[in-house]
């Protein structure tokens, strides 16, 4: 999967030097230079995705460059860590990927199906697009402060109900996210537990998602953690980009609120 | 004049409660239910329906603020201790070698599962067993040694057993799930389990 991007950033880079500047292709090059030498796969991501953003595609024929992400349409730096975030035109609080599902059903035409039945890359298979986009929009909020005001009360019953997703104890192990992110220093197996009721864990883990998780060989999305924590606690799935997902993302960020956001990163 | 207000404000409480009922015979809210039917579906050996009805544990557990020293915790806890089923024959040891297999299994009742898959215990998600496996969690105590400190008397080999088939007998909320309660491992496998831990030849009492 990776030489594949490779292949394609290259490609890109080499394409996008017939069609712009000479300066901003050289610029291309020296960037895609110093992702490689900073050694994270996942700048491979950010850079395929950079290129479908701007990508016309759907049966209008558009690019997501007048997408609104919650900052004005087309604006990306900065997005990633206002969101999930309340939005007048759809009067509801999305997250990233469901924003995206919007706006790539309204502005480029394509279809519900279209755009969610390949939202995690399979192994051997091609990168989901989502991936590529989440992993581009994510980075350009790098170094900013995770900043969720929850001002408005759409945003404030999400955070609520996300609240109850954590404490929600269920199934056939009676497991809920509680039971494995609530105390300091624990472990299932060799992997460390995140405990989000200690603020500073809370903001360094969600700071760090998206990530490039080596064991996959790919980038993962938070939809993506959640849908396999979902799974380890023995809940039914998880429907991709549903307003559940979303209300647990809300509470997730806001229990990150003012740490430095630094993603995507690299895990195990 | 703060202290009769205070216990006014704890008279209506009491009101409340004693009218309506403990929090653990009210339903989930139903506006969060509808979250959960709608953003989650049945997959494998996971059925929606079932896992939306939650016993009185689980919805006691659910609460944000629970408290486990409550009444309403001493009467499930004494509940989930009259519900423990022993051994019919007394006989509480299988074979540790078919436990530690059970113990290092994560696998069944996952979305991901089949029927079919025979359920495991996962001990080692949480819990340090045979020294020589390295890769253990810390959610739970080590067991390391787990009978040769204890012993092996009848009321060792009776506690253990009602433990691990139901850990809210002992803890309320414990993080642990309720094997035989729930139905996680058979009879046959909770023997095996209890053999790793109680066996004097098992490695885990060396
Ligand atoms: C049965 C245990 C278990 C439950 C229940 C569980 N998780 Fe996890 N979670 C894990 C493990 C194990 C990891 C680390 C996985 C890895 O490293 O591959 C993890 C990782 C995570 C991470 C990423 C941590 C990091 O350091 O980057 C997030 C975020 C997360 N979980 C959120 C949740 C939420 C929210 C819930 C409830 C919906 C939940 N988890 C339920 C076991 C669990
Ligand atoms: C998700 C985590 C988890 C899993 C999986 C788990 N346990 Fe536990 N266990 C705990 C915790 C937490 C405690 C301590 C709290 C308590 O007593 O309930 C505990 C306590 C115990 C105790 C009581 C120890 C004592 O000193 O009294 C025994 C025995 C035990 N576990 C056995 C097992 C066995 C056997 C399995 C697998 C079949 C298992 N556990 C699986 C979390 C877990």
């Amino acid at each position: 999967m990776i030489r594949r991007i490779v292949v394609t950033v290259l490609i890109s880079v080499f394409w996008c030097g017939q069609l712009f500047a000479e300066d901003e292709t050289a610029a291309g090059i020296q960037e895609y230079r110093d992702l490689l030498s900073d050694g994270n796969p996942a700048e491979l991501w950010v850079l395929s995705g950079e290129e479908l953003w701007f990508t016309s595609v759907g049966p209008k024929g558009t690019s997501l460059e007048t997408c609104d992400l919650g900052k004005g349409p087309g604006v990306v730096r900065g997005a990633y860590v206002e969101l999930p975030r309340y939005f007048p035109d759809v009067k509801k609080v999305m997250d990233l990927e469901q924003r995206l599902i919007h706006c790539r059903m309204a502005i480029q035409g394509l279809s519900y199906s279209d755009v969610t039945s390949y939202p995690f890359t399979k192994t051997g298979q091609e990168t989901s697009e989502i991936e590529m986009l989440v992993a581009f929009i994510a980075s350009e909020s790098r170094g900013m402060h995770m900043n969720i005001p929850l001002e408005h009360a759409e945003e404030q019953k999400m955070f609520d109900l996300g609240e109850q997703i954590f404490y929600f104890r269920a199934g056939s192990h009676d497991f809920g996210c509680i039971t494995c992110h609530s105390g300091d220093n624990r472990r299932i197996r060799l992997q460390e537990l995140p405990n989000f009721r200690n603020q500073d864990q809370a903001r360094k883990t969600y700071g760090s998602w998206p990530a490039y998780r080596v064991s996959a060989g790919e980038v993962r999305t938070m939809q993506h953690r959640l849908y396999d924590c979902f799974r380890q606690q023995r809940f039914p799935e998880a429907i991709y980009g549903h307003d559940m997902i979303t209300a647990l993302i809300m509470f997730l960020a806001k229990s990150a609120d003012g740490g430095v956001y630094n993603a995507p990163a690299m895990k195990r | 004049m703060k202290i009769s207000r205070l216990s006014m404000v704890f008279i209506a409480i009491t009101l409340i409660f004693g009218l309506t009922g403990p929090s653990a015979s009210e339903d989930i809210n139903p506006e969060f239910k509808d979250l959960l039917r709608e953003g989650l579906r049945t997959k494998g050996s996971v059925q929606l329906e079932r896992f939306l009805s939650l016993d009185a544990t689980q919805k006691f557990c659910s609460d944000s603020n629970v408290n486990i020293n409550s009444d309403e915790a001493g009467q499930l806890m004494s509940k989930a201790l009259q519900q423990i089923q022993y051994p019919a024959d007394g006989s509480y040891l299988g074979d540790w070698t078919e436990g530690e297999k059970i113990a290092q299994s994560g696998k069944g009742l996952r979305f991901n599962d089949t029927n079919d898959t025979e359920n495991g215990g996962n001990c080692y998600a949480c819990h340090q067993i045979r020294k020589d496996e390295l890769a253990y969690g810390t959610l739970g105590p080590s067991l390391y040694q787990y009978g040769k400190l204890r012993g092996y008397s009848d009321e060792v080999l009776r506690y253990t057993w009602a433990k691990i088939f139901n850990p809210q007998a002992f803890l309320m909320c414990s993080n642990m799930p309720r094997y035989g309660h729930n139905g996680i491992l058979t009879v046959k496998q909770m023997r095996n389990i209890l053999a790793l831990l109680l066996d004097p030849q098992s490695p885990v009492n060396e």
